[in-house]
């Protein structure tokens, strides 16, 4: 389904659809609040943009750098060119470990690589232990929202899936007795895990060292208590030097919920004795992305989410709208270049207001690359209805004459149709606003008579 | 008007020509007002973002070299659209054969209270306007061309628009609690997503009622356009106007 039909049927439930827009704003507020106490945030964005230009710039040279410092670390460092191998990687480790079941802390990675099913098919558990990740896990569904994949339940949708899971009371929608049951419930799975797989939200080249951040304490949990961890991140996920975390860091938290600081930013930089430390680092098309001058700069990207939820667009749709692992804006940018045609509807999900490109930490110009994929798209498209019509538009507009005429008939046409055909279900501007009054000259007309 | 007053060339966009000609009129007047010589190019039709923003920039070729003759003679060319004013600046496709004049056009285009702010320095128009408004900031004049600061930023709060209404007397501008949030237009982002089009329309109408606005005033006809559409078929009694007939009507 495209977008445009996704969203319809979301703001089908106004209320549930309000609520969602209502809940995503908060967290903008709040982000705007926590903002306004750094007078050096502007500075701070376009120092981050900077350094990511940077190292966008010379990322082979970095990625070099990172692999020979990790394995100097004692981190063994794989590559994986799409999702099937990074998949076949984490599937070889675990058959080597003769491993059973994983816990695995928030990596949308993971996700664009369909990491789940691959391993459930190999028939190993897999416990995604960010609570809203599990939340959603039980469902079935992918995450809705980057940082907060769990954003489209509300407590009381939460409290019937745990009763059904965890056999929590029915009807009991406290969040501290809610949390507290999966809790004890994510206990169990950490104890048992051998293998622990985590996202990576920046690798430092100069140290080969990374850091992954959690709120909760889970990714840290599952790495302590397993004997091997696995951490995955794509290849954009490379900051040069340490220093530069004090960057990020202050802006990654900030724009993401409106916090100071992410409650663990966990630094790991080599196995404890008698573990193993992985990193895998996966392509998966981002080469593709650098190559592409006008969208390159998208590979930035520090996934804090403040896009979504500053988009009126997806607190209105919903993540699912998109049907992208990453939705809303700049899953807008990021999808076209994985599919052009699957993903055709998303560059065309935004009215261009720009407030994406405000938000984000690292200045990515998102509104402007959505306009730049709409030419590729109608490029890609041929000559398709619209095409014509705007053919035709170009036709009128270049002509003086054309467009007088084509406006004069315009103007008396509406004046003189029935309001049954003006306002057809076919005729989409009719359908929930009224056209304006029509004036019986135009100004051009005024013009010629009165100056 | 002074005899070495600069030569404005008068942009109205096409929309606004057909449907809303006393918008043009005002704005037309107030340039006058303020001693401007001003010239209504009569060839002149559109500048071709509709088009563009559907993904065709690549067909608009014609509509933009067209534009760059109409309007490269005038020494400003000026228009009360801060998102037509962004087209053509920013998003026109460029013309090799007319690259000075285009040059000249994209540097000297200005929307209209910017112009009045920062070409004729003009501070702010005396007046009575007795009234309750609420400012709808049109997102391409907002965050395309910087005509107020925004909420994501963190800038110096101001609004050039609003600055020119800030000594009219009897004026109250109410603070929104989304205060720049989009309205939903977006051109055929209008048509092609039209549910959420509508909805963030309400949206931005239900806060200006909420807060008792009997007017809501904007810079972009195309926002107001949509907005008008929704509130009259949903019979809100709030109005809604283009700041330039505020102006044009209380300026002395």
């Amino acid at each position: 389904m495209s977008h445009p039909e996704n969203a319809t049927v979301f703001l089908k439930d106004k209320a549930r659809a309000k609520w969602h827009d209502d809940t995503l704003w908060i967290v903008r507020q709040k982000r705007d609040v926590t903002i306004h106490q750094i007078p050096e945030w502007e500075k701070l964005r376009e120092l981050a943009s900077q350094i990511k230009d940077h190292t966008l710039s010379k990322l082979d040279f970095y990625l070099e750098e990172l692999e020979k410092n990790a394995t100097a670390n004692g981190i063994k460092v794989h590559w994986a060119e799409n999702a099937e191998e990074h998949n076949q990687i984490i599937g070889k480790i675990l058959d080597e470990k003769k491993c059973k079941a994983i816990v695995k802390s928030k990596s949308i990675l993971t996700e664009e690589c369909h990491l789940n099913p691959f391993l459930e098919e190999k028939g190993i558990e897999v416990v995604d232990t960010d609570l809203g990740e599990r939340i959603i896990q039980f469902l079935k569904q992918p995450p809705s929202h980057i940082v907060m994949p769990a954003i489209h339940l509300k407590k009381s949708d939460i409290s019937e899936i745990f009763h059904e899971k965890l056999h929590t009371e029915k009807g009991n929608v406290d969040p501290v007795y809610l949390t507290h049951a999966a809790r004890l419930h994510l206990r169990e799975k950490f104890l048992q895990a051998k293998v622990a797989i985590t996202g990576v939200n920046f690798a430092v080249a100069e140290t080969g060292e990374f850091v992954v951040c959690t709120n909760e304490g889970n990714a840290d949990m599952g790495v302590h208590l397993a004997d091997t961890h696995i951490a995955c991140m794509g290849i954009e996920k490379l900051i040069p030097r340490r220093k530069d975390l004090g960057v990020f860091l202050r802006l990654l938290a900030r724009s993401a919920t409106g916090q100071s600081i992410t409650n663990y930013n966990s630094h790991f930089r080599s196995p404890s004795p008698g573990k193993e430390l992985h990193l895998i680092l996966v392509n998966n098309g981002r080469t593709k992305q650098l190559a592409r001058e006008k969208f390159r700069n998208s590979l930035k990207c520090i996934r804090c989410g403040a896009c979504m939820n500053t988009c009126p667009i997806y607190r209105r749709s919903g993540g699912f709208s998109y049907g992208s692992t990453v939705p809303g804006p700049i899953g807008s940018i990021l999808s076209p270049g994985i599919d052009m045609k699957k993903y055709s509807t998303l560059p065309f999900a935004s009215t261009l207001c720009g407030s994406c490109s405000d938000v984000c930490p690292v200045k990515i110009n998102i509104h402007e690359q959505l306009y730049e994929w709409r030419q590729e798209i109608t490029k890609a498209q041929g000559s398709s209805l619209k095409g014509l019509s705007m053919k035709l538009a170009n036709g009128i507009f270049k002509s003086p004459l054309a467009y007088r005429i084509s406006g004069k008939m315009m103007r008396a046409s509406l004046k003189t149709l029935p309001d049954s055909i003006i306002y057809n279900p076919l005729n989409a501007w009719g359908k929930g606003r009224n056209l304006p009054d029509l004036p019986s000259e135009s100004f051009k007309d005024w013009y010629k008579k009165n100056r | 008007m002074k005899k070495d007053a600069p030569h404005i060339g008068l942009f109205i966009p096409c929309y606004i020509d057909q449907f809303y000609p006393n918008v043009a009129i005002a704005s037309l007047e107030l340039l006058e007002k303020l001693g401007c010589k001003v010239t209504y190019p009569l060839g002149q039709t559109c500048c071709g973002q509709p088009m563009s923003n559907a993904g065709f920039e690549s067909k608009t070729t014609d509509t933009t070299s067209k534009f760059i003759r109409d309007f490269a003679k005038f020494d400003y060319i000026v228009a009360p659209s801060g998102s037509c004013v962004l087209h053509v600046k920013e998003h026109s496709p460029k013309i090799d054969k007319l690259k000075k004049n285009q040059e000249h056009l994209q540097a000297n285009i200005y929307e209209l209270s910017e112009f009045i702010t920062d070409v004729l320095k003009v501070d702010s128009i005396k007046g009575s306007f007795p009234h309750k408004i609420g400012f709808h900031a049109s997102c391409h004049g907002l965050r395309g061309l910087r005509l107020a600061s925004d909420s994501e930023l963190n800038e110096p709060v101001f609004n050039k628009t609003l600055q020119l209404m800030k000594d009219l007397e009897g004026l109250e501008i109410v603070e929104l609690t989304r205060k720049d949030e989009c309205c939903g237009f977006g051109g055929t982002f209008a048509v092609s997503e039209e549910a959420i089009s509508v909805q963030m329309g309400k949206d931005r109408i239900a806060d200006h009622v909420d807060k008792g606005v009997e007017i809501i005033v904007g810079g972009d006809m195309s926002c107001i356009m949509h907005m008008q559409g929704i509130a009259t078929r949903d019979k809100e009694k709030i109005q809604l106007m283009h700041f330039a007939e505020i102006l044009n009507q209380v300026i002395s």
